[in-house]
């Protein structure tokens, strides 16, 4: 087990390098650091002092993978100033200047007050609604749930929330429209980003649920248990539900380490400053420094979600063993 | 005749899928699940809005260069037809159907004296003397004209196909589709015969006509949602069938790339590469030189960076399903027998993975209209001059605010955009049910 994750540990190094070499192909070969800062300075009328100095000011003024002048030719470049940082989680300085490190530690926390409820939340609902559907299976009231459900799946997540924010904030004037606020005063700006992500998910969600209900439903266990006389009912929440429980834990875990990277989205429309607004706006300044930084920390945590699914098998179903 | 890039794609994948069809309709093992197809009442209603908006989206990728010396040098055969709806533009916003503009302004008039109201529209109901009188009764009338024409259309492609076929209403299903058929024709025309006197979906900020945003949007998202299958189809397949049929080396490469891939969060790939087109584009201006190829060359990019990002869910699947099928006996079999590996792959390997891919193809179609959307709303999806359902619901999605509402740009993407997303789920379903042979009725 131990020997497992430790190599598995040890596989996630190369795929942090191909993630680092594939961003830089696509920051810095594609386009020379030369371009990056014509775009930054603006496109006409910039002179090439002006170029080089924004590139010194940000190191961007090394050759790209093999420094020919300075003592050691591999560490004197822009690949290796840029990207060993990355792998102890140093994300170095913003091409605005702020330190990314302690921008990404601030906001990770308004991402997760909204990621982790909406997904607490959105789990319970989908099961029941998906146990439900299970239940009156081959009737019209599961038929139309699925009728529902698919046109639920069908709207767009833009609207859920444009809809959500006039209806509940604008016409009902329940919650506050948008916004965020420190400690427990944040819980009113939570509740309706947490409801709009809850609603857009019912759709996919509980059809995904329900096909993992009804392949469970089909297995020998739970003909035994009908056989003994238990309601349908019983059947489905005591044996049905539990046995479903793995498949459904170990999808949740692999995307546990993600909620930190919060919703690109939600954060935006209810401008909650979280990494996922952090991201849209490094985006719209085309902050390279940023945007790089952020696509390793997704990929780290979902590596890290990857070995979490892994080990969490064997936690809840002794029949798997590691090797 | 002008071909952009994304034109030529998209008629090399019509062609593509309408040869397919041919070879495969022919084939014995086809038959169940085609009939199945055939026979399901909601697949099939599903297909024929899919063949609507696909029919208006190939109209609309047909560009020639126009006459008319405006700022659009190419537009293409839905432009030209729908000439008035572009040229008849207001100032501002107006709400549909309305006669008068959203804001008020001040009005000159014949005497003199200046007044404050809200004007005429230039163009949305100019032949009404009274418009609060007449109107209802005007956009009664023009629209139930409108709906009779589209019923004789109707009818001339009905009678016409009877022949062409020579069969008759045979099922339940082809009588709901033609009904379907009736409404859809009907109602587009009588929107478009509605549409030269009124704007039948109001006007944008800058007033220009809704309906047609909402029209030109539909290939936008067709290409997107067909485009990046061609870019992605032949990565999954070849790598997901070597991966599974060489495994050892082979096998650990590309299980490699498509774990980094997969470990990148879509969402800043995409955004990366698109910020890399974005400088690239700015750099070389000279080779940029209209806006539309501009715009189209955005958007083909946009397919195969979503292209890119998306082959690796496929392939694993695949993988995992050639590792299964090479163990078969009747691939042990052909290699026993000494056939050629290559052959093993093209005639036994293969033809057994399509209903994997088929599936996969019409279950992200409606994903990947639906991605567009959130794209264009943080600015890396189609470029911003392109039409496109996300670039409405990105420009309306501010009006919300305003007193009175502005509703209706909102409400028109929303109704074209649920209505394609709709259909392309309901008929991913269909197909699923009908290829897959683990899952026997679900619906």
């Amino acid at each position: 087990m131990i020997n497992y994750i430790i190599r598995r540990f040890l596989y996630a190094f190369p795929l942090l390098m191909g993630v680092n070499i594939l961003t830089f192909v696509l920051f810095f070969v594609v386009n020379t650091p030369d371009d990056m800062a014509r775009m930054q300075l603006g496109q006409k009328h910039v002179t090439q002092q002006a170029v080089d100095n924004w590139k010194q000011q940000r190191g961007y003024d090394l050759p790209l993978l093999w420094n020919t002048k300075a003592n050691n030719p591999v560490t004197e470049t822009i690949f290796y100033q840029k990207s060993m940082g990355l792998f102890v989680f140093d994300f170095g300085i913003s091409d605005s200047g702020r330190n990314i490190s302690s921008d990404i530690k601030q906001r990770m926390w308004p991402s997760l007050a909204i990621a982790l409820p909406s997904l607490i939340v959105g789990l319970l609902v989908n099961i029941s609604v998906a146990l439900l559907m299970v239940l009156f299976r081959n009737s019209y009231i599961e038929f139309s749930s699925i009728v529902l459900c698919v046109m639920l799946m069908s709207i767009s997540s833009l609207f859920y929330i444009i809809g959500g924010q006039f209806l509940v904030g604008k016409l009902l004037r329940l919650v506050p429209i948008s916004g965020y606020d420190t400690g427990f005063n944040a819980i009113k700006f939570l509740i309706l980003p947490v409801l709009i992500a809850v609603i857009a998910g019912i759709g996919s969600g509980a059809r995904w649920y329900r096909t993992l209900f009804l392949e469970e439903v089909e297995k020998d266990y739970v003909r035994t248990a009908r056989a003994k006389g238990l309601t349908e009912a019983q059947v489905l929440f005591k044996h049905v539900l539990r046995n479903a429980l793995i498949p459904i834990l170990t999808g949740v875990v692999v995307i546990l380490p993600l909620l930190f990277m919060g919703s690109l989205i939600t954060e935006s429309f209810f401008s909650i400053p979280g990494l996922g607004s952090y991201t849209i706006d490094a985006i719209n300044r085309q902050d390279f420094a940023i945007v790089r930084s952020m696509v390793f920390l997704g990929s780290a945590l979902y590596i890290l979600g990857l070995l979490m699914t892994d080990i969490s098998y064997t936690l809840v179903d002794p029949r798997v063993r590691l090797s | 005749m002008v071909v952009l890039w994304t034109d030529g794609l998209v008629f090399f994948l019509v062609l593509a899928v309408i040869s397919f069809s041919f070879y495969f309709a022919r084939k014995p093992q086809m038959k169940r699940p085609l009939g199945k197809i055939a026979n399901n009442k909601v697949g099939m209603l599903s297909l024929v809005v899919l063949f609507f908006f696909m029919g208006i989206g190939l109209l609309d990728s047909i560009h020639f260069k126009s006459s008319e010396t405006s700022a659009k040098p190419i537009i293409s055969v839905l432009d030209y037809w729908a000439s008035p709806l572009r040229m008849q533009g207001e100032k501002t916003y107006s709400a549909p159907f309305a006669a008068h503009l959203y804001s008020k302004e001040t009005i000159i008039l014949e005497n003199g004296t200046k007044v404050w109201a809200y004007p005429r529209l230039q163009h949305g109901g100019k032949h009404l003397k009274q418009p609060s009188v007449e109107k209802v009764g005007d956009i009664f009338i023009k629209g139930s004209i409108g709906f009779a024409k589209g019923s004789v259309l109707f009818m001339l492609i009905f009678i016409i196909s009877l022949k062409l076929t020579k069969k008759s209403l045979a099922t339940k299903t082809i009588k709901a589709a033609w009904i379907l058929t009736f409404l859809l024709v009907s109602m587009s025309y009588m929107l478009i015969d509605l549409s030269t006197y009124y704007h039948v979906f109001g006007t944008d900020k800058v007033g220009e006509n809704i309906f047609y945003q909402a029209v030109k949007s539909i290939r936008t998202g067709l290409v997107i949602g067909s485009l990046t299958t061609l870019i992605m189809l032949p990565l999954a397949i070849s790598f997901g069938i070597m991966a599974g049929f060489f495994r050892g080396w082979v096998d650990d490469v590309i299980q490699y790339i498509y774990t980094t891939l997969n470990s990148i969060p879509s969402v800043l790939l995409i955004a990366a590469s698109i910020l890399m087109v974005q400088v690239y584009m700015a750099n070389h201006e000279q080779d940029f030189t209209s806006l539309i190829v501009r715009a189209d060359m955005r958007l083909l990019f946009l397919c195969l960076i979503l292209g890119v990002t998306s082959w690796t869910g496929l392939c694993r699947l695949l993988r995992a399903e050639t590792l299964k099928l090479r163990e078969m006996e009747y691939v042990q079999a052909a290699q026993a027998l000494g056939v050629k590996r290559g052959r093993i792959l093209f005639r036994h390997i293969l033809p057994n993975l399509m209903h994997i891919v088929l599936i996969s193809v019409v279950l992200d179609f409606s994903a990947l209209v639906l991605a567009e959307a959130v794209l264009s709303y943080i600015n890396i999806g189609v470029d911003p001059t392109t039409y496109s359902w996300g670039n409405m619901i990105n420009g309306a999605r501010l009006e919300m605010a305003r007193d009175p509402v502005v509703w209706w740009p909102l409400s028109a993407s929303f109704i074209f955009m649920f209505t394609l997303v709709l259909a392309a789920n309901l008929f991913a379903d269909c197909v699923r049910d009908a290829f897959d042979p683990r899952r026997e009725s679900a619906l």
